[in-house]
């Protein structure tokens, strides 16, 4: 089991388009992805989860996963974040 | 029974027009959801049914996807590709599975899923966010659909000219409604910024949301009035009434067809004089009609909206999500956003000013006036501005200016906010301009002055005029006063473009008196750089300049400058407005 802390950086948060890209970054991979936000943790492949978190910009998210491609998938994720979304 | 004329339904506006016809009312799809349980044998056999549904689903949604993509563009097309994934969402597929699994049907474990998830976005504070349910349902809708086998709304009956009527309308139905040219509609609930009424505003028809009982009340067949410039429809028109609004329409119709003609032509006079037009908004939903009209900029972005209606101050990151909106859809063309132009009282439910109500709020505490006393609620707004700058265009505009002074101190605080930035690594644009309204006789006197420190100046007619003349208009017995040809106020423009053109910087004007045509030839001759009126009157103002020879109008405005009296102004403007 893997974590990262990211945090969201991109001006609008995690709205429709960042997070239809977030699903389907995590959906190509094998292992299981949570995002825990305060009290909430959701999984990483439900879009709707995603979108009841309601990350705006500064949101911290904590990411876990497991499985045989975990480090992959959170180092993509990373990327992903870095490049906020291609805004 | 005769039916009764002329039932009036009052709504709020969702894209403007007017339009008579015969209503086309959409049927609510009306599920009867009852729970039913499941022998154990059959468990498999229900899952199975529930994937269909999805399956069939998914094929909906890609053909929208395909049809939204080829009549909307990718911009449209994006809620569509969201859609998909909510379908594929594996934790809706779960919750639906483990209720099978306890023997219960697949509608009404589709209906306790769909259900459990919106009550997850209830409680979400932010408005974005939360209308997202919206979406869901919307795709629950379509699954359960397909569960009972039904077909969607069925349009096969829909003719042209019909006004389509619903209790909502769906991205998915504006499509067909645009497929089947269809002239307007009409929805229960919604309102000015719901997906369907930016969709319709896109697509140019006239639609009316908000009418609470429309769909009930309207049947297929019925003759309605759709107006969506007062928001309201008419039920059964009368016969007087009818041929009123058909009147109107098609002078409206000739009219605006007539003027878009002159959308993409220069804004330039017969002798080549060329001057720009840009437009007024309030509020983000309104760029859609800015950018339609063909203005090539935001001349007057008024943010007061953003404080209305709320009890706590906006934040910096509203400020800036609301002007990010706007620069972005407005690209490479320049928004010009007003500080607040706030009063006293609006501030006091804040509880953030002590401030008593004023004798005089006219002249007290308002504007640039309150953030140089509050300048907490000023960085704030400034903040905003200049983080939103980074992706667009945008100029700052002060309101309310009275002297050098003002000017100075909301300088040096916009330039401390961005030093603030700067050390934050916050970007902005670093070429950002300033200007100032004038708006007080005390500004356009020293305009001279003023136009050294300054990138531009916007005059705002309305508060200059009744600061110059002394008179309220919102009074009756003094309204008469009230006169944008009043000598006095036609020389003061004139002088305030003249001191600005000393010090070669541009003069816009943003007030009623930029938008109505009878001024436009003065305001040319006088040599006023930018229009900035209502999206409506953009091209109005268009079609008099390019009418206009600009050495014409400039002798007469010099001639209407050597007038003291209101009888000789007017004898020459009639014969401006004749030509």
């Amino acid at each position: 089991m893997k974590e990262k802390i990211i945090i969201v950086s991109n001006k609008m948060g995690l709205h429709a388009r960042p997070a239809a890209m977030l699903v389907q970054t995590t959906s190509k991979y094998k292992s299981s992805v949570k995002i825990i936000k305060d009290d909430f943790d959701i999984d990483a492949k439900s879009i709707m989860g995603i979108m009841t978190l309601a990350a705006g910009q500064g949101s911290e998210l904590k990411f876990v996963a497991e499985g045989p491609d975990e480090n992959e998938v959170l180092a993509e994720l990373e990327n992903l974040f870095k490049s906020n979304f291609s805004e | 029974m005769p039916k009764s004329k002329n039932i009036i339904l009052k709504g709020v506006s969702a894209s403007v027009g007017i339009i008579v016809g015969r209503a086309f009312v959409l049927d609510e799809d009306d599920f009867c959801l009852i729970y039913r349980e499941i022998p154990k044998n059959r468990i498999e056999n229900e899952k199975k049914r529930f994937d269909n549904a999805i399956e069939k689903t998914r094929q909906e949604l890609k053909e929208v996807y395909n049809k939204v993509n080829n009549v909307l563009g990718e911009d449209y097309a994006h809620i569509t590709n969201a859609h998909i994934l909510i379908l594929d969402d594996p934790s809706m597929k779960k919750n639906v599975y483990n209720l099978i699994e306890y023997g219960t049907n697949a509608e009404y474990a589709l209906f306790k899923t769909i259900d459990k998830i919106i009550r997850s976005f209830d409680a979400i504070k932010d408005g974005y966010f939360k209308e997202r349910k919206l979406d869901v349902q919307e795709i629950g809708k379509k699954i359960l659909a397909n569960l009972f086998g039904k077909q969607k709304r069925n349009y096969a009956n829909l003719k042209e000219n019909s006004i389509v009527v619903a209790h909502n309308l769906t991205p998915t139905d504006t499509v067909a409604i645009r497929e089947k040219l269809v002239k307007g509609f009409v929805t229960d609930i919604g309102g000015k910024t719901s997906h369907t009424a930016i969709i319709a505003q896109g697509l140019g028809i006239p639609a009316v949301a908000g009418l609470k009982v429309a769909s009930s009340k309207i049947r297929t067949g019925d003759m309605i009035i759709l107006d969506g410039n007062a928001g309201e429809v008419i039920l059964n028109p009368s016969d007087e009434v009818l041929e009123k609004y058909q009147k109107y329409y098609d002078r409206q119709h000739e009219e605006i067809e007539e003027l878009r003609k002159l959308k993409d032509l220069p804004i330039e006079t017969l002798d080549k004089h060329t001057t720009s037009i840009f437009a007024n908004i309030d509020n983000s939903d309104e760029v859609s009609h800015a950018l339609n009209s063909g203005a090539k900029g935001i001349g007057l972005y008024r943010t007061e909206f953003m404080y209305f209606n709320r009890n706590t101050l906006p934040s910096e990151q509203e400020h800036f999500e609301e002007y990010y909106k706007v620069v972005r859809e407005m690209s490479e063309y320049t928004t010009t956003i007003r500080t607040i132009d706030l009063g006293g009282d609006k501030f006091a439910k804040f509880g953030l000013l002590n401030v008593s109500t004023e004798q005089n709020p006219f002249l007290g505490l308002r504007a640039i006036r309150l953030c140089l006393k509050y300048p907490d609620v000023f960085i704030t707004q400034l903040r905003g501005i200049l983080r939103a700058s980074a992706f667009g265009k945008i100029r700052i505009m002060y309101p309310m200016i009275s002297s050098i002074e003002e000017l100075r101190s909301a300088n040096k605080i916009l330039q401390d906010v961005k030093q603030d930035l700067r050390e934050s690594n916050i970007k902005f644009d670093e070429d950002i301009q300033v200007g100032t309204m004038i708006e007080i006789p005390s500004a356009a006197v020293i305009t001279d002055i003023i136009a050294k420190e300054v990138d531009f100046v916007s005059i705002g007619t309305n508060d200059l005029i009744q600061y110059t003349l002394a008179v309220d208009r919102g009074n009756e017995n003094v309204v008469n006063i009230y006169d944008p040809t009043h000598p006095a106020v036609l020389r003061l423009i004139k002088q305030i473009i003249d001191s600005a053109h000393k010090e070669n910087i541009e003069v816009a004007m943003c007030g009623e008196m930029a938008g109505d045509p009878l001024y436009t030839p003065i305001l040319l001759g006088f040599g006023l750089d930018e229009f900035s009126v209502s999206p409506f009157q953009v091209l109005k103002i268009k079609k008099i300049i390019r009418s206009m020879s600009f050495k014409e109008v400039k002798e007469i405005a010099d001639k209407i400058l050597q007038c003291g009296d209101k009888k000789s102004i007017s004898k020459i403007m009639s014969t401006l407005t004749r030509q």
